[in-house]
């Protein structure tokens, strides 16, 4: 396959210039207002400087940014961790309808629709994880992490050891927002490193766990694609030393139909809806973190949940011993919308199916590449090592083959990892494709890996630069031709 | 529908698979099933089922229509931190292109240049805005925007102290999301004192002392009014080394006091009242500060750099700062974040253009107080209660309960905020202002 991406080059004076894109919106296009209000004088500003354009010029920038941009419409998008769907155009048509669209402190009389959807969502997700109660709040698997720890704090409050458990164990493969969810609670992070086979080892979990032990997070299948085959054992150590466990759902699409996280004793989990439910990820959100929980946490989950009234209403209600709340409001609704319709669209079969497919690309397409895959067997994603080559470097070079690439150096488990994750929705013939980008770049020396990317809008951007010299808006770019 | 999507197949209609090629690709890697490819010890095994129905394409459509349906069809007057302006179809239609859409977040800059410049110029108008240099590319709400801001606080505030003050007039929910935030770094939050619906700078001043990380106050308010003593609150704040945090939006950031002129070292706020319709409280957390405090911002920052053939293009930057790779030590644990819908408000913003946008702003402004004195006509209300100017909405006294009116309202197809046991909370905007006639008439009725 080969590709060559839009590059819309400024063009001013009939002259044809290499620059970049010169774009319409800019600092070159702003107009200057004075402000006349009907306000006083020294309650308002004296001036607005924005760009002032007319629709057209507008919908053609936007139209040629979008060209200059790559989605999962546009190719394989195989980022490991990220599980890039399809993201069926339907549920953008569910989620934009008029009745959609309602303000948050309406009466639960007049919201009975919104509320519906929501308790059948919280419904959905709870027979999907295996977990008892679901709170539909948190607005991204982050935040869906914090709501859980939050849950597991009070809960080791209200069993009168919250003070005395301050430590969360994670493993050193585990994603970075495992870390730093656990430390905005208030946590000292246990780092566990991982055993030989790219496993938890149990001894090291045995030693790590005990009366400080809050909390032992964990994905599964793991970042490697690696089902923690001694879950069972680990919720025991985890369990026996008073602490709970929780499951980061980031992987959740290795497992759909095959396990539930709640049959293998995790307590707390977060399902990523823009990851297993296919909502878009739209450039890096929204997405929606649901919580969920089995029997004896529900009391704490973040408030309102929804649940059906004896008359068969839907009532918004608050936790017995909620931790509060983790968004001003409920979370990302239309994102929950559509999550809603893609779940109601696959209904067991569907579900199962996509798993299948998940685990079935991942294992075809590692079998068609050379670079060698030190850990298995995996499920839905495999972590290639691009050995003497930089796998950033790979990366850079597979985007000239119209693919976008793995994630990168990590997990660091694998060196120069190349973390892989073609997800359920590529034909064989695409995974062909795919893996022969992987082979052709394997097969290429150095000087062409630095020399890449040729084909995309852009050739290899200096992040040194970036970061020494910052310029974060128009002003600092003003401030940069004023020097020149 | 036993399970069968339209095309007869029992599986998923989006993985494209024929039998013949799942056969072959089964040969590839020596497996006689897929089921053989999971490593899934048996005790653990799920082997029932979710009792979820498959349905075609029509038929869930359908069926979530059919959800929706049951919300009543009410006419609006509703704010309180989530607001409506009318979105025009530019920015449905573009935003929506796919390869906006369904694109991840930045981490190839080389093939994602549209977003990156996208998300750049969302920066740039923010900074124009709020007149600080630093605006993010997006936190999730105003709430969590503000919980981010007293944590910056306490990473660069140089004093041993702990306290967060807050005005009197702040939402029950973003004090809630603000001490969740900060009760793992040991804060404290504490209210300080309101006067008609501005903040009492008295209160203000006898509350701090050289421990306090941060001031917030908001301008508009929760209750609609606008501050008058902003400066004050920024010279207050600034004698005692603590950081000033304002919240506002975009739409009124284009005619109030600019942030930067009253001495915010941070602004946040909800930036989706431009660009995204009511939707149950989904928003964009606006995230703005100085730039000494660059390399404690938390969440993605857009940079301009250049490539290999010198052009100017655009990168996440400092991403030292976050979660994938500074782990517990990152500025945030924030990670997906609003991007889209920031690129939403660009759009519309860039729309409007600075005339546009001021015209809309001073619109919030006569509705409000427009309405206001209608209703302080109508017998058995008083508007608005505070003797301030106002921004979008206000609050009401009723004679008779609050609820009862708001409840007999929505009986006559309008909703509004009941906010206290004889305070009603109206918003109007040009999105609802069409119904005004109509919304003083109901008034007149239960009022």
């Amino acid at each position: 396959m080969r590709y060559d991406q839009a590059r819309w080059t400024h063009d001013k004076n009939g002259e044809s210039t290499d620059d970049q894109y010169e774009p319409l919106l800019s600092e070159k296009n702003t107009e200057e207002v004075e402000v006349e209000s009907p306000l006083p004088d020294e309650l308002t500003r004296d001036t607005v400087e924005l760009p002032g354009l007319s629709e057209p010029e507008l919908a053609r920038h936007y139209t040629r940014l979008s060209q200059m941009n790559y989605g999962v419409d546009s190719g394989p998008y195989p980022l490991g961790s990220c599980t890039m769907k399809y993201n069926p155009k339907f549920t953008e048509d569910v989620a934009a309808l008029p009745s959609a669209a309602v303000h948050h402190d309406r009466s639960d009389r007049s919201l009975q629709g919104t509320l519906a959807l929501m308790h059948g969502l919280q419904d959905y997700l709870a027979r999907i994880g295996g977990m008892d109660a679901v709170s539909l709040q948190p607005p991204a698997g982050a935040a869906g992490e914090f709501a859980g720890i939050l849950v597991a704090k009070a809960y080791h409050e209200a069993e009168g050891d919250g003070e005395t458990r301050d430590e969360i164990i994670v493993p050193d493969s585990a994603h970075g927002t495992n870390f730093a969810s656990a430390a905005l609670a208030g946590y000292d992070v246990v780092e566990l490193p991982s055993g030989d086979d790219g496993r938890v080892d149990l001894e090291a979990l045995e030693a790590a766990a005990g009366d400080r032990t809050a909390l032992f997070m964990l994905t599964n299948p793991n970042t490697l694609g690696l089902f923690e085959r001694n879950i069972e054992e680990i919720a025991e150590i985890v369990h026996d030393a008073g602490g709970l466990l929780y499951y980061d759902g980031a992987n959740l699409n290795a497992l759909l139909g095959q396990a539930r996280p709640g049959d293998m004793g995790f307590d707390i989990m977060h399902y990523n809806v823009h990851k297993t439910f296919a909502t878009p990820h739209g450039g890096g959100g929204p997405g929606a973190g649901p919580v969920g929980v089995v029997s004896d946490l529900a009391e704490f989950l973040p408030a309102p949940r929804v649940r059906e009234t004896d008359s068969g209403a839907y009532e918004r209600f608050d936790p017995e011993s909620t931790v509060g709340k983790v968004h001003g409001f409920e979370g990302n609704w239309l994102v929950l919308v559509k999550a809603y319709a893609y779940i109601a669209r696959l209904g067991d079969v569907g579900l199962e199916d996509a798993s299948a497919k998940a685990v079935l690309n991942a294992n075809y397409l590692a079998s068609q590449i050379e670079y060698e895959i030190p850990f298995g067997p995996f499920h839905h994603e495999f972590v290639a090592s691009a050995g003497d080559q930089d796998a950033a470097d790979v990366a850079k070079r597979m985007l000239d083959y119209g693919v976008h690439p793995p994630t990168t150096k990590w997990p660091e488990i694998v060196p120069e990892a190349l973390m892989t994750e073609p997800t359920e929705i590529e034909t064989k013939e695409t995974l062909d494709q795919l893996a022969a980008a992987f082979d052709a770049v394997h097969d290429e020396d150095d000087e062409t890996l630095s020399a890449a990317p040729e084909r995309t809008t852009a050739r290899r951007i200096d992040q040194t630069s970036a970061a020494r010299d910052l310029r974060l808006s128009w002003r600092a770019l003003g401030a940069d031709d004023s020097e020149e | 529908m036993s399970g069968r999507n339209e095309r007869g197949e029992r599986g998923s209609p989006y993985a494209p698979h024929t039998a013949a090629e799942t056969e072959a690709m089964l040969d590839a890697v020596d497996a006689d099933d897929v089921t053989d490819l999971f490593d899934i010890p048996e005790s653990v095994a799920f082997d029932g089922d979710f009792g979820i129905e498959a349905r075609t394409e029509r038929d869930a459509e359908r069926h979530v229509w059919g959800l929706l349906s049951r919300n009543d069809d009410l006419t609006e007057f509703l704010g309180r931190g989530h607001y409506e302006h009318y979105v025009p179809s530019l920015v449905d239609h573009l935003s929506q292109r796919s390869e906006f859409l369904t694109s991840y977040t930045q981490y190839q800059p080389e093939i994602t240049q549209g977003f990156l410049q996208a998300l750049f110029e969302y920066q740039s108008m923010l900074v124009e805005l709020t007149g600080l240099e630093i605006v993010n590319a997006s936190m999730y709400d105003h709430a969590s925007a503000l919980a981010e801001a007293a944590l910056l606080a306490a990473r660069v505030r140089s004093t041993d102290g702990d306290r967060v003050l807050v005005p009197e007039y702040l939402l029950a929910e973003r004090r809630d999301i603000l001490e969740n935030y900060t009760d793992g770094a040991g804060l404290a939050v504490e209210t300080y004192g309101t006067d008609d619906g501005n903040v009492d700078v008295d209160a203000l001043a006898e509350a701090l002392d050289d421990d306090v990380l941060m001031v917030y106050a908001e301008n508009p308010t929760t209750r609609g009014t606008i501050e008058e003593h902003l400066a004050d609150v920024g010279d207050l704040a600034d004698d005692h080394g603590a950081l000033f945090c304002l919240g506002t939006d975009p739409v009124a950031l284009a005619v109030l006091q600019e942030p930067a002129s009253v001495g915010a070292d941070v602004v946040v706020g909800d930036a989706a009242a431009l660009g995204l319709p009511t939707a149950y409280g989904m928003g964009l957390g606006l995230f703005a500060t100085r730039e000494e405090f660059v390399r404690q911002v938390p969440g993605r920052l857009v940079g301009a750099s250049e490539d290999a053939a010198d052009r100017r293009t655009y990168t996440l930057t400092l991403q030292t700062r976050e979660q994938h790779i500074r782990r517990e030590r990152a500025t945030s644990n924030i990670c997906t974040n609003q991007a889209w819908v920031a690129l939403r408000t660009a759009i519309h913003a860039a729309y409007l253009g600075p005339a546009g946008l001021v015209d809309l702003a001073n619109d919030c402004v006569t509705l409000a107080a427009d309405l206001a004195d209608r209703l302080d006509d109508v017998s058995g209300l008083q508007a608005p209660v505070h003797d301030r100017h106002h921004f979008r909405e206000f609050v009401a006294h009723t004679d008779q309960p609050a609820a009862a009116i708001a409840s007999d309202l929505e009986a006559e197809g309008f909703a509004v905020h009941a906010v206290g046991e004889h305070e009603v909370q109206v918003c109007v905007t040009d999105a609802n202002e069409h119904a005004v006639d109509r919304l003083v008439a109901a008034f007149e009725e239960v009022a």
